[in-house]
């Protein structure tokens, strides 16, 4: 039972087997919603009512709420969790480049661009993108392989 | 204008104790299904004290301890002209529920864009665990669009 719980069972990628280009499993989420931004603003403790408040976000000039940035960035978290296990997570940096609106279905994607042997590492570059094609997030992933 | 006398500025450490209940509405909330995210024996199972905190979660101690409320009060960013521009993370070591976690804030660097009319704050933290090592940093860009009515 001690081994076992070393063992790490979830699939990881191999270093030598990834290739610069590959690009990771797709993950779609399902349209951003009111429900959704309630609950996100709860569990990340950002209460900002920009984002869950339609009369705030009006008197602030706004036609409606729309989704907090660190959501969008929280999917893109699961995109590479998913892919390798997250005690290999290096880096993670994004630029929010357009704002998440209600309706928005985002697919989160990523691609190898880099391969360091040193370290045994690789570069990952990331994107969040609506039905629409506009990329609202964009960003960099560091993670470690063996 | 926001004034450029809080560069350099630092907080209180804001201190926040990660609880599986938590997590696991995190977990829900951002449609997270694998189990080692909500199930403590699939967490072990794969090699985790206890359930992962993901990757972004970390942010939620400044939220709780109504440290980024305060500071954005202090620099009078009023929350309608609020935009997050960047979010960066380095890990050195995955933060797991059991742990208490105190983020150290620093701002970096306060600048404008568009004559003004965008002006940009950016703020490092550095995050220790209950045993005092640095397991995370972060990097924040938040920007206030004055272009947008309060």
């Amino acid at each position: 039972m001690i081994a076992e719980l070393n063992e790490v069972p979830m699939k990881s990628p191999i270093f030598d087997s990834v290739q610069i280009g590959d690009e990771l499993a797709i993950l779609q989420v399902p349209p951003v919603n009111r429900t959704t931004l309630a609950l996100f603003a709860g569990a990340s403790g950002d209460h900002n009512p920009i984002h869950i408040d339609i009369d705030f976000a009006r008197k602030a000039g706004l036609p409606d709420v729309f989704a907090q940035g660190m959501l969008g960035m929280a999917w893109l978290g699961r995109l590479l969790t998913g892919w390798a296990p997250q005690s290999q997570l290096r880096r993670l940096d994004v630029r929010f480049q357009g704002i998440t609106h209600l309706g928005h279905a985002m697919t989160c994607s990523g691609r190898v661009i880099e391969k360091f042997d040193g370290e045994r590492s690789v570069r990952i570059e990331l994107r969040s993108t609506n039905q629409y094609g506009q990329v609202n997030i964009s960003g960099e992933a560091l993670i470690a392989l063996r | 204008m926001i004034d450029r006398k809080w560069i350099g500025h630092a907080w209180p450490p804001s201190v926040l104790h990660i609880d599986r209940t938590r997590l696991q509405f995190f977990a829900k909330t951002i449609g997270e299904t694998n189990p080692i995210y909500t199930d403590v024996a699939a967490a072990r199972h794969a090699g985790y004290p206890d359930l992962p905190a993901p990757p972004t979660f970390i942010v939620a101690a400044e939220m709780d301890a109504g440290a980024v409320e305060r500071f954005l009060a202090e620099l009078a960013i009023p929350l309608s002209k609020l935009l997050h521009g960047e979010q960066g993370f380095t890990y050195h070591k995955t933060i797991c529920a059991g742990d208490t976690i105190a983020v150290h804030s620093r701002i970096t660097d306060i600048y404008d864009k568009k004559n003004g009319t965008l002006e940009f704050v950016a703020k490092t933290s550095r995050v220790f665990n209950q045993l005092e090592e640095l397991v995370a940093e972060l990097r924040a860009v938040i920007v206030c669009r004055h272009d947008r009515r309060t």
